[in-house]
């Protein structure tokens, strides 16, 4: 392969790469953001998702990094969500009167590295790509630097996050020690059939790596303190995008270079699947954070997510990639409503203080309202066709374990709706404790936006989202 | 005519838009309050029209399903409804109680008017929807949806303990929701299609029936509510406001009686046959253990609704009898009851809104003041204890003579129900309406207002009319339940 026609797939990366580069050495000049930078990070992300959109497909550097379907996919929510992601966290910045340029930068330099994890072919570019996008998220959660917490969650997040991705090269040392090579064809190639003990453990090692990441119990410790330090849209921004690119790694790993040993892997998956769901479930009963309950909801609704993948194959697939792109609107939404809401200058955090919004700001309460019913998987919001595909592939499956998973998720499902249940009370039954102030225009719009996608527009959209969707989940395995 | 079945469904969310726009227009305000109020009630109306139009001009002789409508939509599901004997007349209670609901809560709501409408609307909607869906993704749809306005109709309009009560009914449902939910996501793929019409038709291995019939169970039987799941009725009935009462007593268990109907039965046949005991022990307990519970209540409300599951426990006996005459009359007593309940918590309405109290001991000698008010609650009460010559009657006896057949002890045990219910019925009304009035706050209580009588009298045609001419009913039910009890008896071979 020729060297322009590898460069020809790495486009959207070196795109972003490139702008980010550009936004930091601008932004050191300028000192400060202005809309003129912000849109140039908007405009290069949304460029990267086209570029990907309209990639050709096809390998680059020795198979080190794939161009497919899936890729493209992924790639085009990522970027979309990390746009918004820069929009949200301008007017965060704005209306506090601080105009740091980096904000901006370190989103685009992590949209770097997931785009790269969506593509891995290696599990050298898996592992930079993993590097890249979460010392960008690292710093992010530390964004409001005199804050205490916010000190907290990025030192927690980096300490663990470290740890986890040593454990995840360790489980990849092993893996190369006992496959030979570090591509995925190869490692699929040399475990074909029979799975040794030790490639067996380093795909162990590495699970555990990646459950870190996607903060799957039991490794979810560090979820609900880096959401509660984190700034709002940093918090929207963590639990949207980056659990895709997450989830992608797992896809990948799993998909690519151990296909064949699906009966291995997914056991370790529906422990943390439902594990996931369970603690997810019942640690959020006992929340009064805002932040802090959605943490233990994203905790959850990975677990559904991880079902999908423990499910495997194309249909498996399937319906992790649907269920990610159907919450990460959800979740975008809900922090953009909490973003665009505050009290004499305060921001809302608990759900005390959300009593009685559907009287101050019944848009945004209707907004919130269908992004917690969208959570508890009710129809006809988005979130039930998320579990819709993932619980449809894991009964399709045939595997009994499985389809017991899939039941015990479903009922974990329930026991989370008290949660849900508990905000829509507060917003809707509750006496308002006090006036809200004016509602910070663009995140407004972006949660309304995100709530008339969640119902009704998701009934229309899923009609070419799923197609496009089983294109993506046909492309894994195929190196 | 294709599209009517559409158009029937959707009209109430036309209501709900009208009524925004006019919010949007006017603001905030008595005056829209009231505007809506009459959008509501039109919009009602002409939803009732639609459905007494199609039951006009449905074809009685086909047993199969009419007005059907199909687009595919994604994924392999598909937008298709339709109705046969079963539900017709399910959508014509829904549209028939829903603007008796709207003019029941003219005076009573004074709070968030707006938005109680509009939570009104969009439930019929999905109730229709739940009746009329014949894809099984979509009748899921619809069945859970109706949890959220119910949900915010008890929660924000409701008694005292009304946070409680919401959340108890809306838990309580949705687990027995996820449940079936699993299961027809397991029989999609087993089957390779959600059209119901075809999945009547699948023949499931028995094991797997098994399965699916207790998922799907477990779903219906808190919805109907059988015994020992009943348990959130009464709080919600006594929590909900009077138009919530009516319109939860009137339609919503009915769907659970729709469900054994439209799956249960159909789809899981042999299950269904091996199960009949279970569901016949059931319905025997709910009919006299819930008849006891009854007798010994100190609030009004919460008295019919313990009756209500006693005569849902007629229901659950006659669709699971296996003969034409206990379906008929599970069918009918689904219709009837719709109609005596929703008046009885109409009539619990009527004194609640002028004492502000339940207590069966606050009242006493109401005949004197209330002579009209007395007349209505005695032919309901006698509606409800199952009197020849209303409509309470019909359903009861030919559950019992269906039920008979298949097994005796339960028609006996049965038959006490309808002592008990007499029991509690009578002395109900004998201790709130005869007497001479003790109580001092009740020396001024008035009599029915022209708004409250325009509300009854629908209801008292309704119950005499089917009393005295059941074959209103069974005209167009039977042969449905014909080709129901037929399928069901040839796939388990008897």
């Amino acid at each position: 392969m020729t060297f322009s026609a590898n460069i020809s797939l790495v486009l959207p990366e070196l795109l972003l790469g490139v702008s980010a580069l550009v936004l930091l050495v601008w932004g050191a000049f300028a000192k400060k953001t202005s809309p003129v930078f912000t849109g140039a990070a908007v405009l290069a992300l949304l460029a990267a998702a086209v570029l990907a959109a309209i990639s050709p497909h096809g390998h680059a550097f020795n198979g080190v990094y794939s161009a497919d379907a899936a890729s493209a996919f992924a790639k085009v929510a990522i970027f979309v969500f990390s746009a918004i992601a820069v929009v949200l966290g301008d007017r965060w910045l704005a209306a506090r009167g601080d105009q740091k340029f980096e904000f901006p930068v370190l989103v685009v330099l992590s949209a770097v590295g997931m785009g790269i994890t969506a593509s891995a072919g290696d599990l050298i570019s898996l592992y930079i790509g993993v590097e890249l996008q979460s010392l960008a998220l690292y710093v992010l959660a530390a964004f409001r630097r005199d804050d205490a917490k916010a000190s907290e969650a990025g030192l927690k997040y980096f300490v663990l996050g470290a740890l986890s991705s040593g454990i995840l090269l360790y489980g990849a040392s092993l893996i190369y020690g006992f496959a030979g090579s570090t591509r995925f064809a190869d490692i699929a190639a040399a475990s074909h059939g029979a799975h040794g003990l030790g490639l067996l453990f380093g795909l162990i090692f590495v699970i555990c790596g990646l459950a870190f990441k996607v903060s799957a119990a039991p490794f979810h410790m560090w979820t609900p303190d880096v959401y509660e330090g984190a700034p709002t849209p940093v918090v929207g921004f963590f639990a949207a995008a980056p659990k895709l690119a997450a989830m992608m790694m797992f896809a990948r790993v799993l998909g690519d270079a151990f296909p064949d040993a699906v009966s291995q892997w997914r056991q370790v998956l529906i422990i943390a699947a439902l594990l996931s769901v369970f603690v997810g479930a019942f640690a959020g009963l006992a929340q009064t954070n805002l932040k802090r309950l959605w943490a233990y909801s994203s905790i959850a609704n990975v677990g559904y997510a991880l079902l999908g993948v423990a499910t495997g194959g194309e249909t498996g697939l399937h319906s992790m990639l649907m269920f990610m792109v159907l919450y990460m609107v959800d979740v975008t939404g809900f922090f953009a409503c909490l973003q665009a809401l505050s009290r004499d200058g305060k921001p809302l955090e608990t759900i005390e203080d959300m009593a009685g919004l559907v009287k101050e700001r019944p848009g945004i309460a209707l907004a919130m309202t269908a992004f917690s019913l969208s959570a508890l998987g009710l129809p006809p919001f988005s979130g039930f066709w998320a579990k819709f595909y993932v619980f449809k592939a894991a009964m399709g499956s045939g595997d009994v374990p499985l389809q017991w998973a899939a039941v015990l998720g479903l009922v974990g499902s329930v026991v989370a709706a008290f949660y849900y249940l508990r905000l829509i009370k507060a917003m809707w039954f509750d006496a308002p404790v006090g006036a809200v102030d004016k509602p910070q225009p663009t995140a407004r719009a972006i949660g309304f936006a995100a709530a008339l996608f969640s119902f009704p527009v998701v009934l229309v959209a899923l009609v070419w989202l799923d197609p496009a969707a089983k294109l993506a989940a046909a492309a894994f395995g195929h190196l | 005519m294709t599209g009517l079945l559409s158009l029937t469904t959707f009209a109430p969310l036309v209501g709900v838009a009208l009524i925004l726009a006019a919010r949007a227009a006017k603001g905030a305000g008595a005056a829209t309050d009231t505007l809506a109020k009459w959008i509501a009630l039109a919009t009602t109306l002409v939803t009732f029209a639609l459905a007494l139009v199609l039951t006009l001009q449905f074809d009685a002789k086909n047993p199969g399903f009419q007005f059907v409508e199909d687009i595919a939509w994604f994924a392999g599901l598909h937008y298709r409804m339709g109705i046969d004997g079963i539900s017709v007349l399910l959508v014509l209670l829904t549209a028939f109680l829903l603007p008796i609901c709207i003019v029941a809560s003219w005076k009573s709501v004074e709070k968030r008017v707006v938005e109680y409408l509009i939570a009104f609307l969009v439930l019929e909607t999905l109730v229709i929807g739940v009746f009329c869906a014949l894809d099984l993704v979509l009748f899921y749809l619809f069945f859970e949806g109706g949890l959220v306005p119910m949900f915010l109709i008890i929660g924000i309009w409701g008694g005292k303990r009304r946070i409680y009560a919401a959340y108890k009914f809306f838990l309580y449902t949705l687990l027995g929701s996820v449940l079936m939910l699993a299961a027809i996501l397991a029989m999609i793929s087993i089957a390779g299609t959600s059209s119901i019409p075809e999945l009547m038709s699948y023949k499931f291995a028995p094991w797997i029936q098994t399965w699916l019939w207790l998922a799907f169970f477990a779903s219906f039987a808190v919805k109907m509510p059988m015994w020992p799941v009943h348990t959130w009725l009464p709080d919600a009935h006594v929590e909900a406001p009077t138009a919530g009462s009516v319109i939860l007593a009137g339609i919503l268990l009915k769907m659970g009686g729709y469900g054994f109907m439209r799956f249960s039965i159909p789809m899981f046949p042999n299950a269904s046959e091996m199960f009949q005991p279970l569901v016949f022990a059931m319905s025997g307990i709910a009919i006299v253990y819930t008849s006891l519970v009854a007798f010994r209540q100190t609030d009004i409300k919460k008295l019919i609704a313990y009756s209500s599951v006693a005569h849902m426990g007629f229901v659950t006996m006659g669709i699971f009898s296996g003969n034409a005459t206990g379906e008929q009359g599970a069918l009918f007593q689904m219709i009837s009851h719709g109609v005596i309940s929703g008046a009885l918590f109409l009539c619990v309405g009527v004194v609640y809104d002028r004492m502000h109290t339940r207590e069966i001991a606050f009242y006493g000698g109401l005949t004197n003041r209330m002579p009209h008010y007395a007349f209505v609650f005695l032919l309901f009460t006698m509606g409800n204890v199952g009197l020849p010559g209303t409509s309470g009657f019909v359903g009861e006896i030919l559950t019992m003579t269906g039920v008979y057949q298949a097994s005796t002890w339960t028609a006996i045990v049965s038959a006490t129900g309808v002592i008990l219910s007499a029991m509690y019925a009578l002395t109900l009304y004998r201790r709130v309406m005869y007497g001479e009035i003790v109580n001092p706050e009740l020396k001024t209580i008035t009599d029915l207002d022209a708004r409250e009588i325009v509300l009854f009298v629908p209801l008292i045609i309704m119950t005499l009319v089917l009393g005295i001419y059941p074959n209103l009913v069974f005209n167009l039910t039977a042969s449905s339940v014909d080709g129901l009890v037929g399928a069901w008896r040839a796939a388990v071979g008897g």
